[in-house]
């Protein structure tokens, strides 16, 4: 019997997608929270919880409200990619990226806060901005669990299921990533396709846990 | 020049006790040592003048320009602060090799320029060969060259050092010193140096200000410190002193001397101005104010003081012996070794020797 991978490469295409820009959202707001006093501190933290706790399809259909083709953001993203949003490959990178982000600002945020202090005082001292003391002091510090955090935000990204299906549907060959393929088999009765890619996933997030590990543990820090 | 006016207040949290510091130090060019147990605020003291701490009340002035005033609302950050900070720990980044470390505080300078300056430091600091490796690879002495270093490439108006020998073995940290006063030497610098050793002190220092609980309690040169510290707490701190009450007996205000009653016996001491006879002074004594010699019997020699031994400690070329009435004293190992041995001993003391304490 013929297996379609399609639904594994666009789930492995959308993960990374949503890794890199979980990363240039995550890093940020980890950032902010590792370092910063600010009001509404709390609030920040909380609302990147909430994705953690939320079931998955609350916050599908939050986001499928916010960007409909009838909203203001899905209008203003029609105008400027001449595309709509919902029911794409790139709403399922949306979706992957805000089960994935809440994962990463937490596991970055602790690795920010295991560099000592005295390094950045130390960059502070010799005159740097800010900006060079975390480009160059901080993050290059904690590179290793930052980027451990990656693999894993990585590996959970692949396993949306379900906000993925609220925002971009279930769409064979066009928006069906690997977790709503196997629901799909399974429903159909195709057990061999789903055995199949339940193997390869598997087989995808014990590595990526693996080489997370093996990165957060290294040496000390160097 | 470099002066810190500052208060800064800390409430008791559920594991700490409050803590308030209030000190006013000037710094002239040199090496003013701020010296003091753990916890008296030698650290907190130099993190408000780099700017890491924020004084609640106070002025910061580094080589006459403002870098904080409470009143007019000046602040400026760490990095706008012309002061080079030595950390206690190691701070070389771990992930760069100490020729990048350097560079790092020169990134303001066109790039050859910069190269030129970090290679004559690295040249100067005796760090050229091992510029390439990272601080992982360098020894502790090595590393705190390094960190000085760096400090200087932002040609700082003043210079900052947290106990930068700690951790350095007897060797490493001459070699560290003999470092210090070439900086002190060449460079009309006023370096505020934190340590709780006192022959760093000695060593290095011109001027010493002693803290303690966030207060300033003596300044003056290490010696005159040392000499006659100025309460019971500086005493406690240079270690090696004895404190033992004594009342006065006898006040002679003509030839200048007094006698005074210690364990039981009476001594000749120096005229104790502003007390009367009958009043109690707290002596401050160092074991080589002691001349020891065994007594006979129960009684001590006229002008002698009583003791009974209780421990002998043996040096490399001494022996310090610490008595039961809380005096010890030193005599050489030789002479030590003459003696018969004896539980009665018996001290004569200079009477200049005799410092009372307020």
């Amino acid at each position: 019997m013929e297996i379609n991978w399609f639904p594994l490469w666009l789930s492995l295409r959308v993960a990374l997608l949503a890794t890199a820009f979980s990363l240039a959202v995550g890093v940020w707001i980890a950032y902010l929270l590792a370092n910063r006093q600010f009001r509404g501190k709390e609030l920040v933290d909380a609302a990147v919880t909430l994705p953690l706790v939320l079931p998955p399809t609350v916050l599908g259909y939050y986001l499928l409200v916010l960007l409909s083709r009838e909203s203001m953001l899905g209008r203003l993203f029609e105008s400027l990619t001449g595309g709509p949003l919902v029911f794409t490959w790139k709403a399922a990178v949306l979706a992957a990226m805000v089960h994935s982000t809440p994962l990463l600002v937490k596991l970055v945020r602790a690795a920010l806060e295991t560099v000592d202090r005295t390094y950045e005082k130390a960059a502070r001292n010799l005159g740097a901005s800010e900006w060079r003391v975390f480009w160059r002091v901080s993050l290059p510090l904690a590179r290793r669990p930052v980027f451990a955090a990656a693999v894993l935000a990585f590996a959970r990204s692949l396993g949306d299921f379900g906000i993925t299906i609220m925002l971009a549907g279930n769409i064979p060959n066009r928006t069906q990533t690997v977790s709503v393929a196997i629901y799909d088999a399974v429903e159909a009765g195709n057990e061999t396709t789903a055995l199949v890619l339940v193997l390869a996933i598997s087989a995808i997030a014990l590595a990526s846990v693996y080489v997370a590990n093996r990165w957060n543990e290294g040496k000390a820090l160097r | 020049m470099m002066e810190a006016r500052i208060a800064k207040r800390f409430a008791a949290g559920p594991e700490s006790a409050a803590f308030d510091l209030e000190v006013h130090l000037c710094v002239e060019p040199g090496i003013t040592v701020l010296f003091g147990p753990s916890g008296s605020g030698k650290t907190l003291t130099l993190e408000c003048i780099a700017g890491f701490a924020t004084p609640e009340k106070g002025r910061i002035l580094v080589d006459d320009r403002i870098v904080f005033d409470a009143e007019a609302r000046v602040d400026l950050p760490p990095r706008e602060r012309p002061c080079g900070y030595v950390f206690q720990s190691n701070s070389l980044f771990p992930h760069k090799t100490l020729r990048a470390n350097l560079e790092f505080a020169v990134a303001g300078l066109p790039r050859i320029e910069g190269a030129r300056r970090v290679g004559e430091m690295l040249e100067r600091f005796q760090l050229s060969e091992m510029a390439g490796r990272r601080p992982h690879e360098l020894s502790g002495g090595q590393r705190q060259r390094g960190s000085i270093a760096r400090a200087l490439l932002r040609e700082p108006r003043a210079l900052l050092l947290d106990e930068p020998a700690q951790g350095l073995d007897a060797p490493l940290r001459e070699e560290f010193y003999a470092v210090l006063r070439e900086i002190r030497g060449s460079l009309q610098l006023p370096i505020l140096l934190v340590t709780h050793a006192l022959d760093e002190c000695f060593e290095l220092a011109g001027h010493m200000v002693v803290i303690h609980n966030g207060r300033l309690i003596q300044k003056g040169t290490p010696l005159s410190v040392y000499r006659q510290p100025s309460s019971s707490e500086v005493a406690a701190l240079l270690g090696d002193y004895c404190l033992a009450s004594a009342e006065i007996a006898f006040l002679d205000p003509q030839n200048k001397s007094s006698v005074l009653r210690l364990f039981g016996a009476e001594i000749p001491g120096p005229y104790f101005a502003g007390h009367f006879k009958g009043d109690r002074v707290r002596l401050c004594l160092q074991p080589s104010d002691l001349r020891l010699s065994l007594r006979g019997g129960e009684r001590a020699l006229p002008g002698h003081i009583p003791l009974t031994l209780a421990r002998v400690v043996e040096r490399p070329r001494t022996v310090r012996l610490h008595f039961a009435e809380g005096l010890a004293g030193d005599m050489s190992a030789a002479e030590f070794a003459a003696l018969p041995q004896s539980k009665l001993w018996q001290a004569e003391i200079a009477p200049n020797a005799l410092r009372a304490l307020s």
